[in-house]
């Protein structure tokens, strides 16, 4: 997992749909009339503090009015990649280009890009639509374009009853909606978002995020950077996930595609909290499935990344693709003991000990859930269940 | 409130106002009483009267006013200016020669005041730069005096801005010096004006240096009460003492209150 994949290597053969797609919003999007849509590349680009590398040769493209989410536990880079984009990292190597112009040596000021950072930044002495205006006055636009334009974003976010306000008579939200204005009132080519949604709480963030997907609908030519931790965010919004880790993207590819047959474990485990067996393939099987061995059973599962015959691998099953068995069948059965069981209100969640490896299931509230303690036998569909290859453990330093 | 029971807390605030008028009071109280008395021999003056204000208000006083009041906005306004510019100019170095600037720019507030005035003297008797007897160097030896405070507290606000905003700035097309002026001197506006007052009320007071630079036709007010003083005209120099206590007052005042409006935080 140490070694970086580039964002080619792992697409998807969806660049006609992302192509007809931006052809189609230039002319749908009022806002936008007038700049072309642009993507963003990130070429081999190393960015390092005083010696220490905190993003590694990263390689990824981020297609003309596409959302890509670059998501990662704390501390793994995803920031340094947004700011190199902005402009206020310069990295040690590598380019970077916004549509066909390398911005590499291009001042923050002069790149054109919408910047949304996680704690808002509104100029606390500006009302609202000041801040909205601030992009276009600081460009030297006209009077009338500004009058027009900032009631026009203000609109977009749905803020438009509260120009007038100060930042501090706003809540999160609105703040966040405000900046998100801002950002666009200078029709940024790009946009950036900076974990948006992590200083907001639940219930918001979850209206919020119902809000961009909306937003990005109105606006369907606007490339998206977008950082989170969060997976339900990045899941949601992006067309393509990148998964960081330790300054390197360790996976990139289409989000479905990357939930469903991630290519390594700490995608497997970042993306979805799977349930990770170890088992030793055994045969090809027909329609891309494999067979493979845990234990002394026999299951069955896609082989999406083609692992070849006996290698020791990993069963990457999600929670949600366990199913307790009903009635006789003989294939593609767990038999475990029930560690503990959890109602959740709109799930139950069990806790299960499957020779020896802690295994989690989630499913509809059950009207008799099992014990704890007694057997449970689970099936899967193979469909549901893939094979991810087990890399060895990194070393330290590496 | 640290203080919870009803007796405790009229004993600390009993306390505290004792020290207060004992500390404060009693010396500014004897100095406004000193002002307004034609005679002072018991515990109380006697015969009180305006004359010591009406000697003020006439004559060398009322100009002394007018040169401390113009020095102190003078060397103030000229500090705050190099002040801001060497926070602003030292904001994005490196540590290590940060703070080796910084030790520089605060020499001038450790060194005693009469030194400053004595240096200045020696260094500018003399061609090519000849200041003594002008009231260049009385204005030099403010600016020296208080552009250090000017820094810390500029440096101070600056430092307490969050990176955030000037960089969304940037993002939005700012040019640096549209960022200073929209967006970094509004948000450290009130540390400006804090450091405006501070110098101002630091020059008015200055006497150490002033002493020993001074030009004939213009003295200070601190160098006014200081003469007075020394002739034995205690009377007088208290009036001119409540002259100058009360301008600085004024002045202080008028820039809080501009400071509250500007800290919109
Ligand atoms: N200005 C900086 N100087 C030194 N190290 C930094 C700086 N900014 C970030 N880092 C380091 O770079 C790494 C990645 O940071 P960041 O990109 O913010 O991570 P993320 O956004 O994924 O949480 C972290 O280990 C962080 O400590
Ligand atoms: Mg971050």
């Amino acid at each position: 997992m140490a070694t970086p994949v580039s964002s080619q290597a792992l697409r998807a053969d969806d660049a006609s749909v992302s192509e007809a797609r931006s052809a189609f919003s230039a002319a749908a999007a009022p806002l936008l009339a007038g700049g072309r849509v642009r993507g963003i590349g990130f070429k081999d680009v190393t960015v390092a503090y005083g010696g220490l590398v905190v993003l590694a040769s990263l390689t990824l493209d981020v297609r003309p009015g596409e959302i890509v989410a670059l998501i990662g536990p704390s501390g793994s880079g995803k920031t340094t990649a947004l700011r190199a984009v902005a402009g206020f990292v310069r990295p040690t190597r590598g380019r970077i280009t916004i549509g066909d112009r390398d911005v590499t040596d291009v001042a923050p000021y002069a790149r054109n890009i919408g910047m949304v950072v996680q704690n808002y930044a509104l100029f606390p002495h500006m009302r609202a639509e000041e801040n909205v205006a601030f992009g276009l006055r600081a460009r030297g636009v006209s009077h009338a374009v500004v009058r027009e334009r900032v009631p026009e974003c203000l609109r977009l976010v749905g803020m438009e009853a509260y120009a007038k306000r100060f930042p501090r008579e706003l809540s999160g939200g609105q703040q966040q909606r405000v900046a998100i204005a801002r950002a666009l009132a200078i029709r940024p080519q790009v946009l950036l978002l900076d974990e948006p949604l992590s200083a907001l709480d639940a219930q918001i963030r979850r209206s919020m995020l119902d809000e961009l997907a909306k937003l990005h609908r109105d606006l369907p030519s606007l490339t998206v950077l977008y950082v989170t931790h969060d997976q339900t965010e990045a899941l949601t919004l992006a067309d393509h996930i990148g998964i960081m880790r330790d300054g390197k993207l360790v996976a990139f590819g289409a989000s479905r595609t990357l939930y469903r047959h991630p290519p390594n474990r700490f995608s497997a485990e970042f993306l979805g909290r799977a349930n990770l067996l170890p088992v030793t393939s055994l045969e090809p099987k027909a329609g891309g499935l494999a067979q493979v061995r845990f234990g002394e059973a026999v299951l069955a599962a896609t082989n999406p990344h083609g692992l070849p015959q006996g290698s020791q691998c990993l069963l990457c099953v999600r929670p949600h693709d366990l199913r307790l068995r009903e009635g006789e069948g003989t294939h593609n059965i767990l038999a475990g003991i029930v560690e503990s069981v959890q109602w959740q209100g709109d799930l139950h969640a069990i806790a299960l000990n499957v020779q020896g490896h802690k295994l989690r299931l989630t499913c509809a509230p059950l009207g008799a859930p099992p014990e704890a303690g007694t057997p449970l036998a689970l099936a899967f569909d193979p469909h549901d269940v893939t094979l991810v290859p087990e890399t060895p453990p990194e070393k330290p330093g590496g | 409130m640290l203080v919870w029971s009803k007796a405790g807390r009229v004993l600390a605030w009993v306390t505290a106002a004792l020290l207060f008028a004992l500390i404060y009071g009693v010396p500014i109280g004897v100095i406004a009483l000193a002002s307004f008395s034609g005679q002072w021999n018991d515990v109380l003056p006697s015969h009180l009267t305006l004359a010591h204000y009406i000697n003020a208000m006439r004559g060398d006083s009322a100009e002394q006013t007018q040169v401390s009041i113009i020095t102190g906005f003078a060397a103030s306004a000229a500090a705050l200016i190099c002040g801001s510019w060497a926070a602003l100019a030292l904001r994005n170095l490196m540590r290590l020669p940060r703070r080796v600037l910084d030790v520089i720019f605060f020499v001038p507030s450790a060194v005693p005041s009469v030194s400053v005035g004595l240096a200045l003297l020696v260094a500018f008797s003399q061609p090519p730069v000849l200041l003594n007897g002008t009231r260049a160097i009385v204005l030099i030896a403010h600016f020296v005096l208080i552009s250090a405070f000017t820094y810390g507290n500029v440096a101070a606000g600056l430092a307490r801005l969050p990176p955030e905003y000037e960089q969304v700035a940037e993002s939005l097309g700012a040019r640096p010096f549209y960022r200073l002026r929209r967006v970094i001197l509004p948000l450290v506006a009130p540390y400006l004006i804090a450091a405006f007052s501070l110098s101002f009320a630091l020059s008015m007071g200055e006497l150490g240096a002033t002493v020993m630079i001074y030009p004939p036709g213009w003295v200070t007010l601190p160098v006014g009460i200081f003469s007075l003083s020394d002739r034995g005209a205690i009377f007088d120099a208290s009036a001119l003492t409540m002259i100058l206590a009360l301008s600085t007052l004024l002045v202080l005042v008028g820039l809080s209150r501009i400071s509250s409006r500007a800290a919109v935080r």
